[in-house]
C-alpha cells in the first residue's frame, strides 16, 4: 500500500483499476537542409488541419459536455489564428531557416512560458492551452496518432501528468471513475472536468503516481486529496462501505424528493424553494418543494420599461400561486436600490447602495410603487396560502409603517368590494444586524422571520460580497453570523413565532446540521438543491445536532467549522461534491 | 488614425471570455488596432495587437484599468466605436 497526497480537485471517492495515460513522445529531429518556402507550405497545411480537428472536437464537446468545455476549443482556435503567434513562427522559418516543427515548438513554448510566468492560475491554464495547440500542430507535422486512451476498456482511474482538453474530449467518459494527476491545481482542466462529471479527482499528487502499475487497484479520495495505490484489504473495505453509503443517499434523495424531511428522531422541518418567476415555480414543484420561502418580485420590474401595473402584477402572482395550490408562498416586496438601473423609477446612484435607500426604505418613500404591489398581492391571495414579507428592515417602526400601508390597501380593497384572503401572515427578512440584535422586539410585530444570510453576512462582516478582494469575509460560516442566526431563532421562538432561512446557507449541505441544531423551522433554497437537502436532514438526529451546533458556535472561522462538520458527520463530507 | 480612452469596469478585466470577445470583435475590421495601458506598478506603457488573444491576455488589464484603443485604417472609426461600446457594456456581463 502506498499513499500520495495532493490537492482536492473534485470531491467524492472511488475505487478502480489504474489506467496510466501515457502520451506518445513527439520526437523532433533537426533537419540539415531547410527550404523555407516548403516549410511554410507544410506549416500552413498543418495549421489548417489542426483547425479542422479543433472544429470537429468543438462540435463534439458542444453535444456531449458543457458549454464551458466547448469554449476551451474556441479559445484553441483563437490561439491558432493569433497573428502574433503565427508571425513569430513564420519569422523563425523565413529568417532563421528553421523547420516548421522547430519553429512551432519554440514559439509555442516561448508564449506558453510567458503565460506561465504570470504566476496566476488563470494564465497557467492558458499556458497549457498554448502547449496543447502547439502539440496538436506538431503531431500533424510528425504524423503521430492522437489518442493514448484507445486501450481504455473498463471503468478506470485515469492517472496522468496533467490532462488537456484535447486529451479528455476524445475520452469515453463512461469508462472514467476518477482522475489522479501528478501536476495541476484545483482550477486546472482536469479538476473542472471532474467536477462537471461529478467524479473525484486528486491533482498535484507528484510524479511518483506515474510509475504505479497499470491495472492495479487505487482508492481515490477526492475530498481529502488522497490517492492510495494497492490498498490493504481492510482499508479497501472501509472505503467501499463509505462510497456505497453516499451512493445510497444520492439515489434515495431523488426517489424520496416528494416526501417530507423528517429527522431520524421524528422532527419534521419545512423545505421550500427560492424562486423568481413561473419557470422557477415549475422546477420547485418537480424537485419536491413544499412551498416557496422566497418569491422574488424584482423580475416584474427589471423586465419592463415602465412601472408594472397592479393588473400585470396580479396576473403574475396569481399564475405562480396557482402552481402551488394550498402550499405556502412567501412574497417578498420589491428589493431594489441604487445598484439597479430601472430607468422609469429614477433611482439615484448612491455612493454605497447596499447601505442606501433600498428595498423597504425605498418603498416607504414611494407609495406609488409600494401600494400597487401590495394590492396586487392581496388580490392574488384569494384561495391560496400567501404570506407577505418585507426586506431590509432595520427598526420596529419600519415594520409598523409597512403594516400601516398594507392596512390602507386592505381598507381600499374592502371599500371597492374586492376580495382578499383575511388571514395573511406578515413577516420580515432578517438581514441587517440591527434587526437580528432586536429580534425579540421585532418578533412582537410580525408572524415570522426569514433570515437572509447573504446580506446578513456582508453587513455583519462589513465586507461587500460583490468585491472579490473581500468577498471571502462575507461568509455565513463565520461564527459572528451563525451566532446572530442562533439569537434570531431563539428570540422568535420565545414569542411563539417561526423562523425560516432563504439565504444560500439554507441549502448548503455542511450548514444543514448546524441550522437543524439551532432549530430553524423552514429551509428555503434553489430548487435543484431540495432533494439532497431533504435526504441529509432525514439522516440527522435533531437532538444530536443541538450539541454539534453548540460546539460549532465556539469555533473561530469557516474552515474550522466546515472541517468540524465533516469530521463529525462523514457522510455529508462525501456528498458535498 | 483614431484613438479613444475607456475604463474597463467588468469584473475580470480583459481576461477569459471578455478577452476573446474583444479579439473577435477587433478581427472584424481591416484596420490595424492596438490597445495601450500603463503597468500599475512600474507605470511603464504597454502595447498589444488587439487581434491577438495572447497579446491581449499578457497585457494584464484588470478591473478599473484605463486602456487606450487605437485604430489605423479605412474602418478605424467603426472599429474604435464598436470596441469602446463592448467595453462600456461590460462585455454583456451582469
Amino acid at each position: 500500500m502506498i499513499e500520495f497526497s495532493g490537492i482536492s480537485a473534485s470531491r467524492g471517492m472511488c475505487v478502480g483499476p489504474v489506467f496510466q495515460f501515457v502520451r506518445q513522445k513527439l520526437e523532433i529531429t533537426v533537419k540539415k537542409q531547410v527550404n523555407p518556402s516548403e516549410e511554410l507550405v507544410r506549416l500552413n497545411l498543418a495549421i489548417d488541419t489542426a483547425k479542422d480537428q479543433i472544429d470537429l472536437i468543438y462540435k463534439k464537446a458542444l453535444k456531449e459536455s458543457s458549454d464551458a468545455d466547448a469554449e476551451i476549443f474556441k479559445a484553441h482556435r483563437m490561439i491558432l489564428e493569433d497573428p502574433e503567434l503565427i508571425k513569430e513562427v513564420k519569422k523563425k522559418i523565413e529568417k532563421e531557416n528553421q523547420s516548421a516543427e522547430i519553429a512551432m515548438q519554440e514559439t509555442g513554448m516561448a508564449f506558453s512560458e510567458m503565460m506561465a510566468a504570470m504566476d496566476d492560475e488563470y494564465f497557467a491554464s492558458r499556458a497549457m492551452d498554448i502547449m496543447d495547440v502547439t502539440n496538436r500542430v506538431l503531431r500533424i507535422l510528425l504524423n503521430v496518432a492522437e489518442s493514448p486512451t484507445s486501450g481504455l476498456k473498463e471503468p478506470s482511474v485515469i492517472v496522468a501528468d496533467d490532462l488537456t482538453p484535447s486529451d479528455t474530449v476524445m475520452l469515453d467518459k463512461s469508462l472514467v471513475v476518477g482522475f489522479c494527476t501528478a501536476q495541476g491545481s484545483a482550477t486546472s482542466h482536469t479538476a473542472i472536468l471532474a467536477r462537471g462529471l461529478g467524479i473525484p479527482a486528486v491533482s498535484g499528487a507528484g510524479n511518483d503516481v506515474l510509475t504505479q502499475k497499470n491495472g492495479s487497484t487505487v482508492i481515490l479520495d477526492g475530498t481529502k486529496g488522497k490517492a492510495i495505490f494497492a490498498p490493504k484489504e481492510s482499508v479497501l473495505e472501509e472505503y467501499q462501505k463509505r462510497i456505497e453509503a453516499a451512493k445510497v443517499i444520492r439515489e434515495e434523495s431523488l426517489k424520496n424528493a416528494h416526501d417530507p424531511a423528517t429527522t431520524k428522531d421524528g422532527k419534521v422541518v419545512e423545505v421550500v424553494s427560492n424562486i423568481g418567476n413561473v419557470e422557477g415555480a415549475k422546477s420547485a414543484i418537480e424537485n419536491g418543494a413544499e412551498g416557496v420561502g422566497l418569491l422574488r418580485t424584482e423580475f416584474l420590474y427589471l423586465e419592463q420599461s415602465m412601472l408594472p401595473s397592479e393588473e400585470v402584477q396580479y396576473k403574475a402572482y396569481k399564475g405562480i400561486l396557482e402552481e402551488f395550490g394550498n402550499m405556502p408562498v412567501i412574497l417578498r416586496t420589491l428589493d431594489v436600490g441604487g445598484d439597479k438601473e430601472i430607468p422609469y423609477m429614477g433611482l439615484e446612484a448612491e455612493a454605497n447602495s447596499f447601505l442606501g435607500q433600498r428595498a423597504l426604505r425605498l418603498c416607504l418613500e414611494r407609495p406609488e410603487i409600494f401600494k400597487p404591489q401590495l394590492r396586487a398581492a392581496l388580490r392574488a391571495s384569494v384561495g391560496h396560502n400567501l404570506k407577505i414579507m418585507f426586506p431590509m428592515v432595520a427598526t420596529t417602526s419600519e415594520v409598523r409603517e409597512a403594516r400601516k400601508v398594507l392596512e390602507e390597501c386592505m381598507n381600499e380593497l374592502k371599500k371597492e368590494g374586492v376580495l382578499y384572503a383575511e388571514d395573511i401572515e406578515i413577516g420580515i427578512m432578517v438581514e441587517i444586524p440591527s434587526a437580528a440584535m432586536t429580534a425579540d422586539q421585532l418578533a412582537k410585530e410580525v408572524d415570522f422571520f426569514s433570515i437572509g444570510t447573504n446580506d446578513l453576512s456582508q453587513y455583519t462582516m462589513a465586507a461587500d460580497r460583490t468585491n472579490p478582494k473581500v468577498a471571502s469575509l462575507s461568509n455565513a460560516f463565520f461564527p459572528a453570523v451563525l451566532r446572530l442566526v442562533r439569537a434570531v431563532i431563539k428570540a422568535a421562538h420565545e414569542e411563539g413565532k417561526w423562523v425560516g432561512m432563504c439565504g444560500e446557507l439554507a441549502g448548503e449541505p455542511l450548514a444543514l446540521p448546524i441550522l437543524l441544531g439551532l432549530e430553524l423551522d423552514e429551509f428555503s433554497m434553489n430548487p435543484p438543491m431540495i432533494p439532497l437537502a431533504k435526504q441529509i436532514i432525514r439522516n440527522l438526529d435533531s437532538e444530536e445536532m443541538k450539541k454539534i451546533a453548540a460546539e460549532v458556535l465556539e469555533l473561530e472561522n469557516p474552515a474550522q467549522i466546515k472541517g468540524f462538520i465533516k469530521d463529525k458527520i462523514p457522510f455529508i463530507a462525501e456528498l458535498t461534491g | 488614425m483614431k484613438k479613444e480612452k475607456v475604463i474597463v469596469n467588468n469584473q475580470v478585466g480583459l481576461h477569459a471570455r471578455p478577452a476573446s470577445l474583444f479579439v473577435q470583435e477587433a478581427a472584424k475590421y481591416q484596420s490595424d488596432i492596438s490597445v495601450q495601458c500603463q503597468d500599475p506598478e512600474t507605470n511603464e506603457n504597454r502595447d498589444a495587437n488587439a487581434k491577438s488573444i495572447l497579446g491581449i491576455l499578457t497585457l494584464g488589464v484588470f478591473q478599473g484599468t484605463e486602456i487606450t484603443i487605437t485604430a489605423d485604417g479605412e474602418d478605424e472609426d467603426d472599429a474604435v466605436k464598436a470596441l469602446i461600446a463592448l467595453v462600456k457594456d461590460n462585455f454583456g456581463e451582469e
